[in-house]
């Protein structure tokens, strides 16, 4: 049985030009795997991830036939449900840290946060438990970081908190929304291969949704492929770079190529059917 | 890769912050000593013959001249003015000719207390008004609190102050009328108690006189539940569109991940982003209160700074005018520096 099941997910933000159609009808199942989503930015693809949180503010409305998280119809769930589910059972790695970590609470607080409020732990229990995670992503003065302010912190410093955030409650599905993007090779190496073990050891559900379609094709199982709200493809992950269609063809075209051409880099190719309506 | 800070370098930035501030502060001052020297040295009054009297010989003019400094140039009489200032020496009233700082000292007080009661008020209910009407935007409630606010924006504290008193102490008899206290329990105030403060409820509390207390308690609250009004007013609509603003973040979005109840993302990861530009606005409604309240402390025969200013006025008393006026500069100055400080306290982003 399938970790989740998403059945034509819509995300319909109206604005005041009408409504914004930011997903569009997407289906997929998610097993104890590690499942990426690619395509070009304003896709849909952090909307997706969110919809499945049930997180998309107003005005946007998430629509759905089937969200099936565990058994559970994630559509139906109460509030109450969806609040139990969030940070314990599901967790996300939000895309930007410099925007997504609270600027005047102190790294520490907001790492024990959950396990001071949901889990009840003492200070110091909590304390431990977040260097812990804090070392686990290769953060070399744990002490220093939990008591600095976001701003203190540089870009893949920020990410590897947010990282070590939403491990913590070791949830089952993580939803990790471009988590590698400001580290350095070495760590995101290391960072890759905790993911990796959680999914392997401990049968987590990933969503690993990114701009590098060669880490994808590397590190993920099957990619979805989104054009426009759409999933336009989608496919076993080490068959990604010689993907067939003219749109990931186009998005593959777009990767700079070590010791390749310094020619300007070619702009997708929006003729074929696919890319109309 | 690491670039977080240790503390003992924080704090002395913080210091030299600090340090940065008073200096401001005393640069402030020493303008605003000059604005009310200069004005004191050009309003057509003249302070010699205002103490003399009209029938002084010419003698006795030139001595009382020589006495106040002013056969001295100019330069040198500013010199004094400020060290006599600096020392919380204001001059003499040429009303009463006793000091005026004493003076000041016995009228403010009362201006305080009203003014720090009303944005008490300001601040507890308009805060939680305005998280109300920023949490449902467009709901009943938000309407509510925005017509309330706009009412308390366009509607003249004197107004209010009028219609209040003829209601509620008038008609209704809720309420003490105008002074600080019935006069009977002046007098026990006067003779029979330790004023501590000077503020008469913080006093009487002191000296356990509950019934002097509540006496003063049934005076005050209508001025202050008016200063408060226009205060709340203010403090709502300000606290809505911060909170608006901080809702709309993506960290709350992240405390939502988390499984924060809704409580906890408003009240704690949205408010502690809403203090830091609310403290500014709070200092400025709490300012405009010590000021603005001439009228308020007119129509409630309030004998506060404010009438103190005003009485001075009419009687041509222009040392204790421009006397009030350094006060009231000072405590301007004062709270936008105590803003200041408490502003980077709760913003780790101004502290480095
Ligand atoms: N509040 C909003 N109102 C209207 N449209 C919105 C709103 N928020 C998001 N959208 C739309 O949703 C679409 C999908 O956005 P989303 O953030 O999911 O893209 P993405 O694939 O994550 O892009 P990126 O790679 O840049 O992160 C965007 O085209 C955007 O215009
Ligand atoms: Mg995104």
């Amino acid at each position: 049985m399938s970790l989740l099941e998403v059945e034509n997910l819509r995300v319909t933000f109206s604005t005041e030009t009408g409504p914004v159609e930011a997903v569009r009808g997407v289906s997929f199942q998610l097993g104890r795997e590690r499942l990426g989503i690619v395509g070009e930015s304003g896709s849909g693809k952090t909307m997706t991830g969110r919809a499945v949180l049930r997180l998309i503010r107003p005005p946007g409305k998430i629509q759905t036939d089937r969200m099936i998280f565990d058994g559970q119809d994630l559509s139906k769930a109460s509030e109450r449900d969806m609040r139990a589910l969030r940070g314990r059972r599901i967790a996300m790695v939000m895309q930007d840290p410099k925007y997504s970590l609270n600027p005047v609470m102190r790294v520490g607080d907001q790492l024990t946060e959950g396990l001071r409020q949901r889990d009840r732990l003492g200070a110091a229990e909590a304390r431990k438990k977040a260097l812990a995670a804090l070392e686990a992503v290769q953060i070399r003065d744990p002490e220093r970081v939990m008591d600095a302010y976001p701003h203190e912190l540089s870009g893949g410093m920020g990410q590897r908190v947010m990282i070590a955030m939403m491990l913590i409650p070791e949830p089952d599905l993580l939803i990790a929304d471009e988590p590698t993007s400001a580290l350095d090779v070495t760590v995101q190496a290391e960072v890759l291969s905790i993911l990796d073990g959680l999914v392997r050891e401990r049968g987590m559900g990933l969503i690993f949704i990114s701009h590098d379609l060669r880490l994808v094709a590397r590190f993920c199982d099957r990619v979805l492929v989104m054009y426009k709200g759409r999933v336009v493809e989608e496919l076993v992950a080490r068959d990604l770079m010689a993907a067939q269609h003219p749109y990931t063809r186009g998005l593959l075209n777009c990767l700079p190529r070590i010791g390749g051409s310094r020619a300007p880099l070619p702009g997708l190719d929006r003729t074929g059917t696919w890319a109309n309506d | 890769m690491t670039t977080t800070q240790n503390t003992p370098a924080r704090s002395l930035a913080f210091l030299r912050q600090i340090a940065g501030g008073l200096t401001t502060l005393a640069i402030t001052l020493l303008g605003l000593l000059l604005v009310t020297f200069f004005i004191g040295r050009v309003v057509p009054i003249d302070p010699v013959l205002s103490i003399v009297g009209e029938r002084a010989t010419a003698a006795q003019y030139e001595a009382a001249r020589v006495a106040l400094g002013l056969d001295q140039p100019l330069w040198k009489q500013f010199g004094i003015y400020v060290l006599d200032a600096v020392q919380g020496d204001l001059g003499t009233s040429i009303r009463t000719g006793a000091p005026i700082i004493g003076e000041i000292a016995r009228y403010f007080p009362a201006t305080l207390e009203l003014a720090t009661l009303g944005t008490i008020i300001g601040v507890i209910v308009g805060v939680p008004a305005g998280v109300l009407a920023a949490t449902r935007p467009g709901s009943l409630a938000d309407q509510v609190v925005r017509l309330v606010g706009l009412m308390g924006y366009s509607m003249p504290v004197f107004w209010l102050g009028l219609i209040g008193l003829l209601v509620f102490y008038g008609h209704l008899d809720w309420v003490g009328g105008p002074g600080r206290l019935d006069p009977v329990y002046e007098m026990m105030l006067e003779f029979s108690m330790t004023q501590y403060t000077g503020a008469i409820l913080i006093d009487t509390a002191l000296n356990g006189a509950w019934e002097v207390f509540a006496n003063a308690l049934s005076h005050i609250v209508l001025p202050a539940g008016i200063l408060g009004y226009v205060s709340m007013a203010y403090i709502s609509r300000m606290t809505r569109s911060f909170m608006m603003n901080e809702l709309g973040q993506e960290y709350i979005t992240t405390a939502r991940v988390k499984g924060m109840p809704e409580w906890r993302v408003i009240w704690v990861h949205a408010m502690k982003n809403v203090m830091v530009p609310l403290i500014t606005v709070i200092a400025l409604s709490y300012a405009y209160l010590l000021e603005g309240s001439v009228l308020t402390e007119t129509i409630f025969a309030w004998p506060g700074l404010g009438s103190y200013i005003t009485d001075a006025l009419f009687t041509a008393d222009m040392p204790a005018v421009l006397g009030g006026t350094i006060v009231v500069g000072v405590v301007f100055v004062t709270l936008n520096m105590a803003s200041d400080i408490l502003y980077r306290l709760v913003d780790p982003r101004a502290r480095t």
